[in-house]
Parts: C-alpha cells; structure tokens; sequence
C-alpha cells in the first residue's frame, strides 16, 4: 500500500474506523438474526465493511499495520463516529442504525470516487456495495415502517433514538478537503426522508447533535457502550501480544 | 415465522457466461424483491453480470413421478419421430 499524506492519515482513520466498528456489530448478529436469510444479508455487509477497513487502516499509518490499528488502541484513539459504535437493540434499531448509515457512506464513497485523494479507487469500489447496504436498509425499513403496528413502532423508536448521532455525520473530516459537506447533508437528509415517508413513518425531529456526549467520536469521545464493544474485540490480541494468527 | 408468510421460492440464475439460467436452490423470503436480494446474497456472491430469476415455488407444476414412463420414454420403434436420416445441404450453416 502507498504511503499517504499525514492529513490523509488521519481521513483513513476516520472512514476506517467507521467501517471495522459497525462491521463489529453486524458480527454480533451472527447466529441471532430473525431468519436465515437475514443471517446471511448482515454477515455479506459486515464483511463487505470489514473489507473496507483492512484497506483503510492499512493506509492510515506507516508504521502499524491493520492489526496494530484495530487491537491495540485505546478507546480514546478510535475516530469513528457515534453512531456506528451504537449497539444493535431490536432488528429494527440496527435497521435504522444501517438507513442512516449506508445513505451517508454512499454519499460520501460517490463524492471520493470522483475525485483524485488516494481514496478514490476504494471509494469507487466501495460504492457499489454501499449501494447494496443501503437498499438492504431501504428494503427494510418499508417493510417494517409499513408493516404491523408493532414492527411500525420499533421501527419509529429505531430512528427516532438515533437521530441525535446523525449531526456528526457531517462535521468536515481532516483530509477530505475535496468533500462537499453541505451538499452531502442535503443528499441524506433527502434521501432518508423519501424513505421514511414511503415507509409511512415521521421524519425524526428535534437537535442532531442532542445529548452533551453526542458528536465528537471522531475527536476520540465515544459513547460507553463503544468501550465494552472493544474489550470484547480486543480481549485475544491483548492477551497474547505479537502472536501470528 | 410462519411458513404462510415466509413462502419458498425457487432460484435460477444465469452466470455471466452463462446461455440460460439453471436452478440453484430455493429459499424462504417474504415476497420477490427480498427473494431477489437473499439470492442474491446465497446463490451468486455478487459476482457482476449474472441475471437471477425468482419464482414461488408454489407456481411451478411439477410432471409426476409415476408417469414418468407415459411421458418421457422415447418412441424408438417410430423413426419418423427422429428427423436424422437426410442430408444436410452444403451451404448450410448452423444447423
């Protein structure tokens, strides 16, 4: 892998971390989905993210290597943004965690991939996949949003306690000076809007960036369920350093 | 999950060399659009240029096992059936 510029650096932490964190958790669903079917559709994105962030976290540093990156950091040291680190809750709550998640990676992968950062061939890779997250997410969220009047709740409930780490989404990353941050903004909110409505459930409402700890994962702040997340991811490679595997 | 709201579907796909499209397998899914996207994720890894079709299982009518012999066993004592015994004219091609 070529060496980036530092800012760079610090963007592929950024889009890397998003990418190995909510890959994370999709991994926890392995074995508990709803069907077998839906099994399958969760793994095939966790590990499409998983993907993303080998090639990420492999540009992010000279001198560590992916491994190095995702095992041996602190807390405090991952740049994701909130909303990724988020746990799963009912399938509708990780429904709406992927709506809202999907819609801004493609956003943001279909801005890179026209560009000329070292980001633009993953980004132009990356695309297509996000593409088929996101109709994952689409598919689900009509079905659920207009589905019973159960599934409808959840599904509302799942959007609506998410909506506060949406904000974060769109603060400027260091070193995607060629990203346009409003028009993305503009795109998502559009986009997730007409998939809200179709699925006759209300546009969340109310701050997007709400509570004191909301918005700043990717100056190192997370939210307390991120830490257990990592003690459970990282728990073997700290328990025996330097091991091959 | 109620196999009435779950229903089979049956999966033909087309490879992307493919000349026509063979059965795959079957799977549960709650309408086409989501037996498209879960054979999509089961049957062809995403591998680009292939063409699925999905089809309730329901839908297809099956010849039965035990006329088997009425209906497939050749006529082999009727030659006329099988047009094999003229010369193809030079020129032809194709065929």
């Amino acid at each position: 892998m070529s060496r980036v510029p530092v800012t760079s650096s610090a963007a592929a932490l950024a889009l890397g971390d998003d990418a190995l964190v909510l890959s994370h958790r999709l991994g926890e669903w392995a074995g508990h989905a709803p069907v077998l079917e839906e099994e399958l559709a969760l793994a095939n994105i966790a590990l499409d993210l998983l993907g993303q962030a080998r090639v990420l976290l492999s540009m992010a540093d000279g001198t560590k290597d992916e491994d190095e990156l995702a095992f041996l950091r602190e807390e405090r040291d991952f740049r994701n943004v909130q909303l990724v680190e988020q746990p799963n809750g009912d399938f509708a709550h990780t429904i709406a965690r992927q709506l809202y998640f999907s819609v801004y990676q493609h956003l943001l992968y279909g801005q890179l991939s026209r560009g000329t950062s070292p980001f633009a061939p993953l980004a132009g890779k990356g695309v297509l996949e996000t593409a088929y997250h996101r109709d994952h997410a689409r598919q689900w969220t009509l079905r659920l949003g207009d589905g019973t009047a159960r599934s409808k709740e959840r599904m509302q409930r799942g959007l609506d306690s998410l909506w506060r780490f949406t904000g974060e989404l769109f603060r400027p990353v260091e070193g995607l000076d060629e990203v346009d941050w409003a028009a993305l903004e503009e795109g998502w909110t559009e986009e997730v809007r007409s998939v809200v409505e179709e699925a006759t459930l209300d546009m969340p409402h109310g701050p997007r960036v709400g509570a004191w700890s909301a918005g700043a994962g990717r100056q190192g702040l997370h939210t307390e369920p991120f830490g257990r997340m990592l003690a459970e991811m990282q728990h073997l490679h700290r328990s025996h350093p330097g091991a091959t595997w | 999950m109620s196999s009435k709201d779950w229903p089979l579907w049956e999966v033909f796909v087309r490879s992307r060399r493919g000349l026509s499209h063979t059965h795959a397998g079957s799977l549960h899914a709650p309408d086409a659009e989501m037996a498209l996207r879960n054979a999509r994720d089961l049957y062809t890894r995403r591998s680009e240029g292939v063409s699925i079709w999905v089809v309730p299982s329901a839908a297809v009518t099956a010849s039965s096992p035990d006329e088997k012999d009425p209906f497939f066993e050749p006529a082999a004592d009727k030659p006329y059936r099988h047009p094999t015994f003229y010369d193809i004219p030079e020129g032809v091609r194709h065929l």
